[in-house]
């Protein structure tokens, strides 16, 4: 079992812009992971919808930077603590598909944002530092209306049928 | 088979698009009909969702070989497709169906002048409640070559029975929408009416031929190890073999599954194994076992493009040589390699036939352009050839297990005969079996390995030899059917040639070869390797009486009939 | 099993053919062929229902000096070939000999696997700590320090423990015996051949060419302190701790040896023919 605890530490400020900043560049490159792995397999709706989540991302990744003002919050992302396995926006790779459709590309984003308005809630919850706790609850807000969004889009795209993962053809001994 | 006229199909689609299925279910629907056919695939490098295209060749007579251009091309969808264009060739007249929705048409369309239908497949198939886009496709192509939307569903309806009524209609709805969109469509090549014929016709893969004819030849036992592309010669072995009371064996590795059926032949059941070249590197030892042990074993080799890891998909003929030659030491043994689809069951029948008879291992060099090809047969008839060792019974006196004999065959003891106890070696060895360093036993035993095999009549399977005429063109394998069709077509031109195909490619008959090759004026020969060892293994075994050209070309493209044709037609 | 009585019917010289051993004098091996032919004829088996099958060493030679079938074969792949041999012919008694390089090294992977199939036969292991045959290479049971031509000043790599490996692997019978106490040898191979499933016994047997130093293990073998269990976890418990000079049969376990799938008839032809009709 790790020994490193599940979430880096936030001693003040800094550290939790920083936090929040990696989250969102987790988030991008984790999405154009998959948005990789459709292309090469052949599911060019999934490029674009994992394309477009990762641009999204980027832009919240932004923002936060703007937020920090002068500090160089890309730099001190890099020196602070991981988090032990996944960050909270990092799309569960395991629940990847070849044939997965949108509906399923916005669930794992669901997840992601749900994750990751937890995890500021809970700053806010134990945080001492009065300035970080109102940055969690400036945090917790942004996250909040990115859950809505997702599920603005998950209106635009139906749940599959039950045989969205039929494939006649067998795979593949490629050695 | 005279230069008989076909239809050649290529379905091409990606990402579970289902067009190997397709392909494969038309197959079938023409063959329950009458026809004859084959069909292949082609692939891209992924496990699933890859971009692949089913080949299909149809014909009233039996087909072997592709086409050297395809007549018609689905495009379920163009992703990637560009990957075979140097395998999809195409003609103007070639006819391509595409989705306008489902990627731009790749270059070997655009730059063949191809004629090209567009078809909203996609569209159509989300109008039907878990429609698919290749049931349209299937529905399309059954109408252009005259089938009913019945016969292109019964295939399918097979392949679907565990998943319910629905999946079925489903299926059906997007065949008759299929059907009904192509009512449109100019396509004028028809197949002629199949011949009636009273003959049982088979459809199965050279894999499942080859397990067969293992099977009929007496094998009882077989150790696996996978490797693409013999995996499924193993597969269909495994409940096979245990309904006629035999056994399969899974290995940890191919050393140990050459061992495990040496084991069980010593013990007196005919084994067999099968791998392709980089699991038969690995036999190479232990082949030279049972060839200095004197135990029959058989080694299916199902090629694949080489060296090393190689291309496992894809179809080459250059494990010749390591068949041939790869055992250390002076060390004959028997080499086979089958022409076709329907060759693999009969070529592996009376491999084991051999192995058995002169105790000697036999490696078959299949391929996988036939080991996972599908074809329509004649139901190969039954033929005598059953594995039937020469047995030691009622042991009177010293037994001698390598005892010189007038045919080089000394009768094996199998474990459980009293007085026939031995040791089995791969050390040298003396009549008895001791090990010895002896010059005396050591020439006896090398002569009686060799003259066993040399010796033995094999009659007139040893080669195909087909036609005359001053030109003879000398291949092997899955060559030997473009190399026919090839000949066929320049009969029709008015040129004659000769087609010869050894069948035993060890040990080799010169005396044969020297009648088979009488006056010829000029050799062509044709195989699929960089290296020319067919050629080569021509000049090492025979007297080549003629000047000779050699056309070898290494895969991954198979070669064309065209190519022979014409390699013929322009050396006169 | 046949119902006539046939114990004591063989000899111990009905075992023996008569081809003279190579082994050096002084070879432990000559008392491992010994406590086969005295085993061979406790079980009363009659010589041509007994396979003996190995590789290459000297252990390997064995097979040639029995009155039994023997299989000579290629190196490391001697436990392979008797699987293919025992799973169709259930009826003979298959023992495998190899030695510490044949079994260990190159034929590491093949014991494993062995040991996890469970086939019904006894895989005998001669172990000298030493290449012997090719003139004193270290083998994966050599200690150490020990220094040869190939390894000056000894491999410097900790050696394998093969009754670990086979309980982890899943052996049915494991057991360490020493090539000089020739009766006690037999009367363990005899329990090895009797228990169902893998049987795996380690002879201690020294080189005396090349590894000379190998004659103190007549001093420092001893009988195991406590009778064999049936608990894997107290077997390796033990194994793992004891000094590699303990003897007896330290586990007995309860697998089902392996079964092949029962099978059809045998002239059944046209059932496999089916499925290809059009």
């Amino acid at each position: 079992m790790s020994k490193a605890p599940a979430a880096p530490k936030v001693a003040n400020l800094h550290d939790l812009l920083a936090i929040a900043y990696q989250i969102e560049i987790d988030a991008v490159d984790r999405y154009n992971l998959l948005a990789d792995q459709m292309e090469t397999h052949n599911n060019p709706e999934l490029v674009k919808v994992f394309r477009d989540l990762a641009r999204a991302e980027g832009i919240h990744g932004e923002e936060i930077r703007r937020m920090a003002g002068d500090f160089d919050v890309v730099n001190h992302a890099r020196h602070i603590g991981k988090f032990a396995s996944d960050s909270p926006e990092e799309a569960d790779l395991g629940s990847a598909h070849y044939l997965m459709t949108p509906w399923h590309a916005l669930q794992l984003s669901l997840k992601g944002e749900e994750r990751a308005l937890a995890y500021f809630t809970s700053i806010v919850n134990t945080a001492k530092d009065p300035e970080v706790k109102k940055m969690a609850e400036e945090l917790v807000e942004e996250e909040a209306e990115h859950v809505n969004l997702v599920h603005r889009l998950l209106r635009k795209h139906p749940e599959p049928s039950k045989n969205w993962a039929d494939d006649l053809d067998p795979p593949v001994s490629q050695e | 088979m005279t230069a008989s006229p076909s239809i050649s199909i290529a379905i091409v689609g990606s990402g579970g698009a289902g067009a190997l299925t397709t392909g494969d279910s038309l197959l079938e629907t023409a063959c329950t009909a009458g026809w004859h056919g084959l069909f292949t695939r082609t692939l891209g490098p992924q496990i699933r969702g890859g971009e692949a295209a089913g080949l299909l060749r149809l014909s009233a007579d039996p087909v072997a070989c592709l086409p050297d251009h395809y007549d018609l091309l689905v495009g379920i969808d163009w992703l990637n497709a560009h990957r075979f264009g140097a395998e999809i060739k195409l003609a103007p007249q070639t006819l391509v169906i595409s989705d306008p929705r489902s990627g731009e048409l790749p270059a070997m369309v655009t730059q063949a002048g191809a004629r090209v239908v567009e078809v909203p497949m996609k569209e159509m198939a989300k109008a039907i409640t878990d429609g698919r886009p290749n049931m349209i496709a299937l529905g399309i192509v059954a109408r252009l070559l005259g089938f009913t939307p019945e016969q292109a569903l019964a295939p399918i309806a097979m392949r679907l029975s565990s998943k319910g009524a629905a999946a079925i209609e489903a299926s059906n709805a997007g065949i008759r929408v299929g059907f009904g969109a192509a009512a449109g469509i100019d396509f004028d090549m028809k197949l002629p009416v199949p011949k009636p014929s009273s003959a049982r016709r088979w459809l199965l893969s050279g894999n499942e031929a080859t397990g067969l004819g293992a099977i009929r030849g007496g094998v009882r036992f077989a150790a696996a190890y996978p490797i693409t592309p013999a995996t499924e010669i193993l597969e269909w072995l495994a409940p096979s073999l245990t309904k006629v009371g035999g056994t399969l064996l899974q290995a940890e590795d191919e050393l140990a599954a050459i061992n495990m059926i040496i084991g069980a032949s010593f013990g007196g059941t005919p084994a067999l194994t099968a791998t392709s070249g980089p699991g038969l590197s690995l036999m190479i030892e232990a082949l030279g076992l049972a060839t200095s042990a004197e135990i029959p074993i058989l080694v299916v080799d199902v090629m694949r493009g080489g060296p090393s890891t190689g291309i496992p998909t894809k179809s080459e003929q250059a494990d010749l040589n390591i068949a041939v030659y790869g055992m250390h030491g002076d060390a004959p043994h028997l080499v086979l390699a089958p022409q076709s689809v329907s060759d693999c069951l009969f070529t592996t029948q009376w491999a084991t036939y051999l192995a058995e008879a002169l105790q000697a291992p036999a490696i078959v060099l299949s391929d996988q352009f036939m080991g996972q090809a599908r074809a329509a047969i004649e139901r190969p008839a039954d033929v005598s050839f059953i594995g039937a060792r020469t047995v030691a019974k009622d042991i009177t006196v010293a037994y001698e297990r390598y005892a010189l004999a007038a045919n080089g065959v000394s009768p094996m003891a199998i474990p459980g005969t009293r007085g026939g106890q031995y040791t089995a070696d791969g050390l040298t060895h003396t009549q008895r079996g001791t090990p010895t360093s002896g010059e005396g036993d050591h020439r006896a035993q090398l002569d009686k390995r060799r003259d066993k095999l040399e010796q033995f009549n094999y009659g007139d399977h040893w080669s195909s030899i087909e036609g005359e005429g001053d030109l003879a063109v000398v291949t092997w394998g899955s060559v030997t059917s473009t190399v026919r069709e090839a000949i066929e077509r320049a009969a029709a031109d008015g040129i004659k040639a000769r087609l010869v195909a050894p069948r035993l490619l060890l040990p080799a008959r010169p005396e044969q070869m020297t009648r088979a090759l009488a006056g010829v004026k000029r050799i062509l020969v044709v195989e699929q390797t960089h290296g020319a060892q067919f050629h080569r293994y021509l000049r090492a075994h025979y007297d080549l009486p003629a000047p000779v050209r050699a056309f070898n070309r290494p895969g991954p493209l198979p070669i064309t009939a065209g190519e022979v044709h014409r390699a013929i037609t322009e050396w006169r | 099993m046949t119902a006539v009585d046939t114990r004591n019917v063989y000899k111990q010289a009905d075992y023996k053919s008569d081809v003279k051993p190579i082994w050096c004098p002084g070879c432990g091996d000559y008392h491992v062929l010994m406590s086969f032919t005295r085993t061979f004829a406790q079980l009363g088996l009659p010589p041509e229902q007994v396979c003996v099958i190995s590789g290459i060493g000297c252990s390997s030679r064995i097979p040639a000096y029995t009155n039994c079938y023997g299989f000579h074969g290629v190196h490391g792949r001697s436990l392979a070939l008797a699987a293919g041999l025992k799973v169709t012919r259930p009826d003979l008694t298959v023992v495998v000999a190899s030695g510490d390089g044949d079994g260990y090294s190159i034929g590491g992977n093949h014991f494993m696997h062995a040991c996890r199939r469970n086939v019904d036969m006894t895989y005998v292991v001669m172990d000298n700590h030493i290449y012997g045959m090719t003139k004193g290479q270290p083998s994966p049971t050599t200690e150490p320090e020990f220094d040869t031509a190939l390894s000056p000043g000894g491999t410097r790599v900790r050696p394998f423990h093969p009754l670990v490996v086979a309980l982890a692997s899943g052996a049915n019978f494991i057991a360490r015996c020493f090539s000089g106490q020739v009766n006690e040898t037999a009367d363990v191979l005899v329990e090895a051949i009797r228990h169902p499933g893998f049987s795996f016994v380690e002879i201690l047997s020294p080189c005396v060419t090349f590894r000379p130093d190998e004659k103190a293990w007549k001093d420092l073998v001893h009988p195991a302190p406590v009778a064999a269990t049936n608990d894997p976890a107290k077997a390796a418990r033990r194994i793992m701790t004891d000094d590699g000079f303990n003897l007896g049969i330290l586990y007995r376990g309860n697998r089902t040896p392996y079964q092949p799938a029962a099978g059809g008839t045998h002239t059944d032809l046209s059932q496999l023919e089916k499925d290809f009709e059009l």
